[in-house]
C-alpha cells in the first residue's frame, strides 16, 4: 500500500478514536445532522417526483385553450367562434369541450363534469373516477341520483370505472354524454365550456395564440407551457414553504454545528498541543481535523440521503405528505415514481458537507501554529 | 479489524445504498412507464388539463384554468378557507418588482 494512503488510515484510526472518546456528544451531533440531511433530503424528493409525474402526463394536454371572458369572468363560448378560428393560419383541429363542476352534498367534494370528444357514454350512463367510486361506495351497474340545473334529479348509471392507474387526472372525473351535460346544467346547443386547439406547427403556437387575443379580444388563451408551469411553480412553491417552516430548525442546527466545530474546547487544545509536542507537524493535525469534519458529514449526508429515500419512495413520504400533497375529499391514490435530481443532490451535498468540514479546519489551522507549549497552557 | 476499516466498510455500504437508489429510481421509472402513458393517454383522449390534486373548491380543481385575477371567489369577502388557496404562489407578474411601462406600450393611455 502506499505509503501517502498507510499514512491517511493511520490518520482516521487516530481521528476514529478521538470522535469515539466523546462518544455521546459527536453521536448526538450525527444524530441531529442525519436528521436535518433526512429532512431536506426527503422534501427534494418528494417535490421532484410529482413534478417530473405532473410534467409527464400533462405533456398530452391540448396546446391552446381558449377561455371566454365576460366582466372578468369565465363564460361559455359561442360555437360561432369555432368557424372564426378557422380564419387563423396555423390551427390545426379546433373542438369545444363541456365541462363543469358539481357539488355532491352527500360527501360534501366537487365532481369534474367532463363530456369526452370522442367515445362519450350513451344517455342515462356516465363512467366514473376511482376517487368518486371509493367516496360514494360506487361499483359498475350502480345508479347515482343528481339534481340537476332545474332541480329535477337525475340518475346515471355507472357503466365503468376510469383505470386507477391514471387516477391523478381522474379521480373526481364523472364522463357522460353531451346531452345529459347540456340537459343538467342546462347550457343550451351551440355553447360550450371552453375551446381546445392543437397547432400544426409547435413553434408558433405562442403567434396563433397572439393572433387569437386579436381575433378574439374577449377570450384568454391558455397554453399547454403555461399549464405546466403552473405546476412548476405550485410544488417549488410547496417546497419553498416546507423549507421556510425549517428554516428555523436548519439555522439551529447551523448555530450548533459552527459552534462545535470551529470552537475548540480547552481538552482539544490539549491535544493539539500534546500531538506538536510529540512531533506531530502542523500539516498533520490539519489533516487529522479535516478527516474529523468529512467523517461526521459525509455519514450524515449518507445516511440522512438514504434514509429519505427510503422513506419517500417505500414509505410514500409518510411525515409530508399532508403538506406537500395537499388534501382533499376526493384525494387520487398514487405510487410516485422514484426519481432523482443529480443537480439537485449535488446542491444538497455541497451545502452541508461542505461547510461543515471548512469550518473544522479553520480553527485547527490557528492553534496548530501556535507553540505547542502556549497551546497547553 | 482496525477502526479505519470498519469505518471504510460503513462508509462502502452507504456509497452502495446510494449508488442502488440511483439503480432503483432508473428500473422504477422503466417500470412507471405504462401507468404514465395511461395517465398521459387519457390527458390527450380527454382534452385534460390539470391534475386531480386539490379538488376541494372549483378555483384550485384547474389551477392552470382558473381566474387567478378575481378575488374573493366564493362570497364576497370570502376568505379562503381550503389550504391550496393559500400554499398556492400568487402569480408571477405579484411577485416582480413593478416595471415603468411608460416608454414600451403600444396604445396610449
Amino acid at each position: 500500500m502506499p505509503t501517502w494512503l498507510q499514512r491517511q488510515k493511520y490518520l482516521i484510526d487516530f481521528t476514529l478514536s478521538s470522535l469515539l472518546r466523546r462518544r455521546a456528544k459527536n453521536a448526538g451531533l450525527l444524530l441531529v445532522y442525519t436528521l436535518i440531511v433526512f429532512v431536506l433530503a426527503s422534501v427534494m424528493l418528494f417535490t421532484h417526483a410529482l413534478r417530473h409525474e405532473a410534467v409527464h402526463v400533462l405533456a398530452q394536454a391540448p396546446e391552446i385553450v381558449l377561455q371566454r371572458m365576460v366582466a372578468g369572468r369565465h363564460d361559455l363560448v359561442p360555437a360561432t367562434y369555432l368557424d372564426r378560428i378557422g380564419e387563423v393560419r396555423g390551427v390545426h383541429k379546433k373542438s369545444g369541450r363541456l365541462w363543469g363542476y358539481f357539488y355532491d352534498p352527500a360527501v360534501k367534494a366537487n365532481y369534474t363534469l367532463l363530456v369526452p370528444p370522442t367515445d362519450a357514454p350513451a344517455g342515462g350512463e356516465a363512467v366514473i373516477g376511482a376517487g368518486i367510486a371509493r367516496a360514494r361506495g360506487l361499483a359498475v351497474g350502480d345508479f347515482v341520483t343528481w339534481r340537476g340545473s332545474d332541480g329535477q334529479p337525475r340518475s346515471l348509471r355507472v357503466a365503468r370505472l376510469l383505470d386507477s392507474d391514471s387516477e391523478l387526472v381522474s379521480s373526481d372525473l364523472v364522463l357522460v354524454s353531451e346531452d345529459f351535460f347540456r340537459g343538467f346544467f342546462g347550457i343550451p346547443a351551440g355553447q360550450y365550456t371552453d375551446l381546445a386547439l392543437s397547432v400544426r406547427n409547435p413553434r408558433e403556437v405562442r403567434k396563433v395564440a397572439e393572433k387569437l387575443a386579436l381575433l378574439l379580444p374577449d377570450t384568454r388563451p391558455i397554453l399547454r407551457e403555461e399549464i405546466l408551469r403552473t405546476y412548476d411553480a405550485v410544488f417549488a412553491w410547496r417546497q419553498g414553504i416546507v423549507y421556510v417552516l425549517l428554516i428555523g430548525a436548519v439555522l439551529a442546527f447551523v448555530v450548533f454545528a459552527w459552534d462545535k466545530a470551529s470552537g475548540l474546547s480547552a481538552e482539544e487544545r490539549r491535544e493539539i498541543g500534546i500531538l506538536k509536542a510529540v512531533g506531530w507537524e502542523t500539516g498533520d493535525v490539519i489533516r487529522m481535523k479535516f478527516w474529523e469534519g468529512a467523517i461526521v458529514s459525509l455519514t450524515a449526508f449518507l445516511l440522512g440521503y438514504v434514509t429519505a429515500y427510503a422513506h419517500v419512495f417505500f414509505a410514500d413520504a409518510a411525515l409530508f405528505e399532508p403538506v406537500l400533497k395537499g388534501w382533499a375529499v376526493l384525494y387520487p391514490h398514487f405510487q410516485l415514481t422514484p426519481t432523482i435530481d443529480g443537480l439537485q443532490l449535488a446542491t444538497l451535498f455541497f451545502f452541508t458537507v461542505f461547510p461543515y468540514t471548512v469550518a473544522t479546519i479553520v480553527p485547527i489551522w490557528r492553534a496548530a501554529i501556535t507553540d505547542p507549549d502556549t497551546v497547553m497552557r | 479489524m482496525r477502526k479505519t476499516d470498519r469505518f471504510l466498510w460503513l462508509i462502502g455500504a452507504l456509497a452502495v445504498a446510494t449508488l442502488l437508489t440511483f439503480l432503483h429510481a432508473g428500473l422504477g421509472a422503466r417500470e412507471a412507464l405504462p401507468r404514465l402513458g395511461a395517465g398521459a393517454g387519457l390527458v390527450r383522449d380527454l382534452g385534460l388539463t390539470d391534475l386531480a390534486l386539490f379538488t376541494e373548491a372549483r378555483y384550485t380543481r384547474h389551477l392552470s384554468q382558473a381566474d387567478l385575477h378575481t378575488a374573493f371567489q366564493d362570497h364576497p369577502l370570502a376568505f379562503e378557507h381550503f389550504p391550496s388557496g393559500s400554499l398556492h404562489a400568487p402569480p408571477p407578474h405579484l411577485r416582480l418588482p413593478h416595471a415603468d411601462l411608460a416608454a414600451t406600450t403600444e396604445v396610449p393611455d
